[in-house]
C-alpha cells in the first residue's frame, strides 16, 4: 500500500531527527547534528535489505517516490519563503561576505575532488 | 462579496493554495525556459529565482521574515516550503541512492564539512575586520554567519553579541544561501559538479541546506541526496566549532 511507503519515510525521518538531537546534546551543541543525513542512511539501508517478512513492493515504493518527486516543488516554495528582504537589507558587509564565501567555496570543490582522486 | 469569498477560500485552505501556487510558478518557469531561453536555462532554476523574487516582494509588503508566506493567502507556502516538508522530501530522494558512492566519498565528504566550516568562518571574519569590527565577539559571530544563518545566531547568542551583529550574521548567511541557490546551476559545469562525489564535497563546503537543496535541484536532481547528506551535518559542526575553538583563536589573535 502507498501509505506503507509514506510511513516508512516518516519513520526514517523521525528516528533520524531524534538521533541528530541526541548527538547534538551529547557534544553539547544547541542544534540537530546530521539528523536528516542519518534518516537518509536509514532509508537506504532499509531499502536494500531483503528479509522474508519485510519487502518493499512497487506500490509501497510509489509512496516514497511521490515525495521524492515533490522535492523540486517544495524547493520552489522554500525559495518563496526565504527572508530575501532582510538579506538585502544587511548592507554591503553582508553582500561582500556572502559573495566571497560562495565564490571561494565553489573554487575549492575541484581542488578537494582532485585531492581524493590523486592516485 | 466575491472578493471575500475568494480570499477566504484561498486562506482557509492554505496548503492547497500553496500546491496551486507552486504549480503555476513551475508552469510559467518551464514556459519561459522553453520559449525565451531555448531550454538553456533549466525550468527549476527559473522557478527558484521567481520564488526568491516573490519572497523579496512579500518581505517588502509585509515587513515580516518569511517572504511571500507572510501575505496571508500565501501562508501555506511557508508550510510547504518549511524545514519539515523540505527535510521529508530530501529523505525521500535518498531512496535509490547507491551505498557504494556514499562509501567512496565518505571520507572526503567528512573532511569537506570541517574544511568548509573553517573556510567560511575565516572569510566572514576577515570581511568583518575589513568593515571595521574589532572585537572578538562580533568578528566570531559574523564569521559564524558566513557558515550558515543558523550557526550565526547560535554563536552570537552563546557569546552575547549585540542584536545588531546577530542580525548581520543572519543576513550574511541568507545572502550565501540565496547565491548558492541561484549560482550553482551556472557554475556546475566548470567545477565538475556532475557526480556523487563532487556533490558530497559541494554539500560539505557550502553547508547551507536550503542553498544546497535549491542549487542541486536546478542542476541535477539525482545529485540532491549526496549533497544534502553532507550539508545536514554542517550546521551542527558549525555550532560546535564557532563559539568554542574558533572564538578562542579569534580572541587570541585580536589581543
Amino acid at each position: 500500500m502507498v501509505v506503507y511507503g509514506v510511513a516508512l519515510l516518516a519513520f526514517c525521518m523521525l528516528v533520524g531527527v531524534f538521533l541528530g538531537d541526541l548527538l547534538g546534546k551529547l557534544i553539547g551543541v544547541d542544534a540537530n547534528v546530521g539528523g536528516i543525513g542519518i534518516a537518509m542512511l536509514l532509508l537506504i539501508i532499509i531499502a536494500n535489505k531483503r528479509t522474508p517478512f519485510f519487502e518493499i513492493n512497487a506500490i509501497t515504493k510509489s509512496g516514497v517516490n511521490f515525495w521524492s518527486a515533490m522535492y523540486i516543488p517544495i524547493v520552489v516554495a522554500m525559495a518563496a519563503k526565504q527572508n530575501v528582504f532582510a538579506a538585502l537589507s544587511g548592507g554591503w558587509m553582508a553582500v561582500t561576505a556572502g559573495v566571497l564565501v560562495v565564490i571561494i567555496s565553489f573554487l575549492m570543490i575541484p581542488l578537494l575532488y582532485r585531492l581524493n582522486n590523486r592516485e | 462579496m466575491l472578493k471575500e469569498a475568494i480570499f477566504s477560500a484561498l486562506s482557509n485552505n492554505s496548503i492547497i493554495t500553496a500546491f496551486l501556487f507552486v504549480g503555476v510558478v513551475t508552469a510559467l518557469s518551464y514556459w519561459i525556459s522553453n520559449h525565451m531561453t531555448n531550454g538553456k536555462i533549466h525550468g527549476s532554476a527559473i522557478a527558484i529565482t521567481i520564488g526568491l523574487f516573490l519572497a523579496y516582494i512579500g518581505g517588502y509588503i509585509s515587513e515580516g521574515n518569511k517572504g511571500l508566506a507572510d501575505i496571508s493567502i500565501f501562508a501555506g507556502v511557508g508550510i510547504l516550503g518549511g524545514a519539515m516538508f523540505r527535510d521529508f522530501a530530501i529523505v525521500a530522494t535518498a531512496f535509490g541512492v547507491d551505498l557504494k558512492h556514499l562509501k567512496n566519498a565518505g571520507m572526503i565528504g567528512a573532511i569537506s564539512i570541517i574544511f568548509g566550516v573553517i573556510l567560511s568562518f575565516i572569510i566572514g571574519a576577515i570581511v568583518a575586520l575589513m568593515f571595521g569590527y574589532d572585537d572578538a565577539v562580533s568578528i566570531t559571530t559574523i564569521g559564524a554567519g558566513a557558515a550558515t544563518y543558523i550557526v550565526g545566531p547560535v554563536t552570537g547568542t552563546a557569546l552575547s553579541a549585540s542584536s545588531e551583529v546577530i542580525a548581520l550574521s543572519v543576513a550574511v548567511g541568507l545572502i550565501k544561501s540565496i547565491l548558492v541557490m541561484i549560482m550553482t546551476p551556472f557554475i556546475a559545469p566548470y567545477i565538475k559538479l556532475d557526480n556523487a562525489e563532487s556533490a558530497m564535497i559541494f554539500g560539505g563546503l557550502m553547508g547551507t541546506t536550503s542553498g544546497v537543496a535549491g542549487g542541486l535541484a536546478a542542476t541535477d536532481p539525482k545529485l540532491v541526496p549526496y549533497g544534502a547528506m553532507t550539508a545536514t551535518f554542517y550546521t551542527g559542526v558549525g555550532c560546535l566549532l564557532a563559539p568554542s575553538i574558533l572564538f578562542l583563536i579569534v580572541n587570541t589573535l585580536i589581543n
